[in-house]
């Protein structure tokens, strides 16, 4: 049985601790690394991490792009966009086909 | 080239030739194979897309709600609100082959099957806006299930599309022209080597003929 994971700064994410997630603020971790590869080994199938600590962690998440668990999955923080999500899926199209076609409008 | 390093013999031959065989089977189906992962990736990524764009934007709206929510009380509420949840969630995986790649399939399981078991705060001392952006959230988060399952759907596929076109053209450009040209020069030289051997034959049956003659005639002479 696996859980689910929110991870980034306290204010972008404690209300995902009502959901029943659970809920990894890093206001004040210093090793954010340690962290998120403790919670990639461990039992969690998704992880849910803001954007913007997700651009911090780039390399270690893109070492879980092959496995299926977990799901390393970025969301926007309380700041707003930065796209970061959005090039991630756009990542994957280039791999695949070669060429960006789905984002090019 | 490569090919001449290859033993020009009959054993060589058959057996290059069932590589050879076997290489554009292997081909064929991974060309098959590439063009059918290619087709569903489309799809999932377009669907990915539109998710994506989906939560994004009930994420942004609902962290509005918490902020505004945030200006309503004070920290030490809101810090007690979400202290203890009543909601917990877990998560069951099981896997669907795509083309022979294993993509997750989640199954969400919540503690208590009540929505409202969210909310575990009083609602004396909180704002209306908590609720609401808790309500918010709890709707988005459905998608964003959806979203984990199709982005990492998409993730796994395009390292495998990635994969399969690799060996494709390894076997189209390397492979399979290799194998033919280690064919031809083996059936060239086996080739070369049958008319050596032809001629001999024909020069060494001459000269026994030439011999036998000239004993005839001298026999006759005498």
């Amino acid at each position: 049985m696996y859980k689910v994971a929110v991870i980034g700064d306290k204010d972008n994410i404690y209300g995902f601790e009502l959901l029943g997630l659970d809920v990894f603020p890093t206001d004040n971790v210093e090793d954010k690394e340690k962290l998120m590869k403790k919670l990639c080994n461990g039992n969690y199938g998704i992880i849910y991490i803001t954007e913007a600590l997700a651009e911090e962690l780039s390399e270690l998440i893109e070492k879980y792009d092959d496995t299926t668990v977990p799901a390393v999955i970025p969301i926007p923080g309380v700041k707003g966009n930065t796209g970061m999500g959005m090039k991630s899926v756009k990542k994957s199209v280039e791999k695949a086909v070669g060429s960006d076609i789905i984002f090019n409008n | 080239m490569a090919s001449t390093q290859v033993n020009p013999t009959r054993m060589e031959l058959t057996r290059l030739k069932k590589k050879l065989v076997t290489a554009i089977r292997g081909h064929k189906l991974l060309k098959d194979k590439r063009d059918e992962l290619m087709r569903q990736f489309l799809d999932m990524v377009r669907e990915n897309k539109a998710l994506r764009e989906k939560v994004e934007k009930g994420i942004e709206s609902a962290n509005k709600s918490f902020v505004l929510a945030k200006a309503g009380i004070s920290d030490e509420v809101l810090g007690a609100s979400v202290m203890a949840p009543g909601q917990e969630i877990s998560l069951e995986i099981s896997n669907r082959n795509v083309m022979s790649v294993d993509i997750p399939v989640y199954n969400i399981k919540t503690r208590t099957s009540d929505k409202n078991d969210m909310f575990s705060y009083g609602f004396a001392f909180t704002s209306a806006d908590l609720d609401d952006a808790v309500g918010n959230l709890s709707e988005v988060f459905e998608d964003m299930l959806k979203l984990a399952e199709c982005e990492k759907s998409c993730k796994l596929m395009a390292s495998e599309i990635e994969k399969t076109r690799r060996r494709v053209n390894a076997l189209e450009h390397v492979m399979i022209p290799d194998t033919k040209e280690k064919i031809k020069y083996i059936t060239m030289k086996l080739d070369e080597n049958e008319r050596s051997t032809q001629v001999r034959l024909m020069k060494v049956k001459d000269m026994m003929l030439k011999e036998s003659i000239e004993k005839k005639r001298a026999e006759d002479a005498s």
